[in-house]
């Protein structure tokens, strides 16, 4: 039986800047969990670029799972990706390595300029939770989902962090102050109207 | 961000320098000419070594999934 998660969310920033700040979303005051990130593989293929990263993150076991499980502090994560500039997609497709028999946790995100405004960047989220550990698997599983919806807000706050410190410094000084006010109470509001609908299933029929 | 290898972090610096640079001015913009090929490689050599020695899955991780029939599909829709 495989858990599953769904979400969509919005950036109030172009296609453009969201991939130009994929690369340097980290670290930011949200990713303290992520521990070290190293590109291993990176080419470009008819016009698209290929990108496979390596991060490693902690890896806080659940206190009733402490006794049980001996699992590492630290975890290794994959993060494959592709972006093509001619159709402004871009998509990455996330996999832990290391542990994958007490909890596999596979995500896809796929980035779009949003169908209803060109100037905004759509984020549509997939996640999928396995285990296979003999007698926990279920809570395993129910852990895995709670942590990633946890990890999920820090991932579209930090990122928003990012899209404001590159794409907020070109405005000048002397109006700097004024408007950055107004647009943290408005990124405040925006955040808050962010279109995030998780819709969370399980299902037996999955493979 | 810290590159898994301590000794890599400069390296990777210098080479996410170059390469940001050349995302937003020139890849985005249709020229796929690679500027970062030396930066990369001395960057590559360090992280490879550092990755081995932590005694990884290297086989995990350089399976390609993205794009393959090792993919898992969209889960289906709710009703």
């Amino acid at each position: 039986m495989v858990k599953y998660y769904t979400s969509t969310a919005l950036f109030k920033y172009t296609w453009d800047q969201v991939a130009i700040a994929l690369w340097q979303r980290y670290p930011n005051p949200y990713s303290k969990h992520v521990l070290s990130e190293d590109v291993v593989h990176r080419e470009v293929i008819n016009g698209k670029l290929y990108t496979k990263r390596l991060l490693t993150k902690t890896n806080p076991m659940p206190r009733w799972g402490e006794h049980f499980v001996r699992g590492p502090r630290h975890i290794c994560v994959v993060e494959e990706s592709i972006v093509d500039p001619k159709n402004k997609s871009l998509t990455t497709y996330t996999r832990n390595i290391g542990m994958q028999k007490l909890l596999t946790i596979i995500e896809k995100c796929d980035y779009i300029q949003n169908p209803e405004n060109l100037r905004t960047t759509q984020c549509n989220r997939w996640a999928w939770f396995q285990s296979s550990f003999y007698g926990f698997r279920r809570a395993l599983q129910a852990f895995g989902v709670e942590r990633y919806k946890s990890n999920v807000t820090k991932n579209v706050k930090g990122f928003n962090t990012t899209l404001e410190q590159l794409f907020m410094t070109d405005i000048p000084q002397q109006t700097k102050t004024k408007q950055k006010l107004t647009e943290k109470a408005k990124h405040a509001v925006d955040l808050a109207k962010s279109k995030t609908q998780p819709l969370l299933t399980s299902s037996s029929q999955l493979p | 961000m810290n590159s898994i290898g301590e000794e890599c972090t400069t390296l990777k610096r210098n080479y996410e320098d170059c390469f940001n640079k050349w995302f937003s001015e020139k890849f985005l913009k249709g020229n796929n000419e690679d500027d970062c090929a030396p930066l990369f490689k001395v960057y590559q050599t360090c992280v490879k070594k550092a990755i081995k020695e932590k005694n990884l899955d290297l086989d995990c991780m350089e399976k390609d999934v993205l794009g393959t029939e090792f993919e898992k599909p969209p889960p289906p829709v709710s009703k």
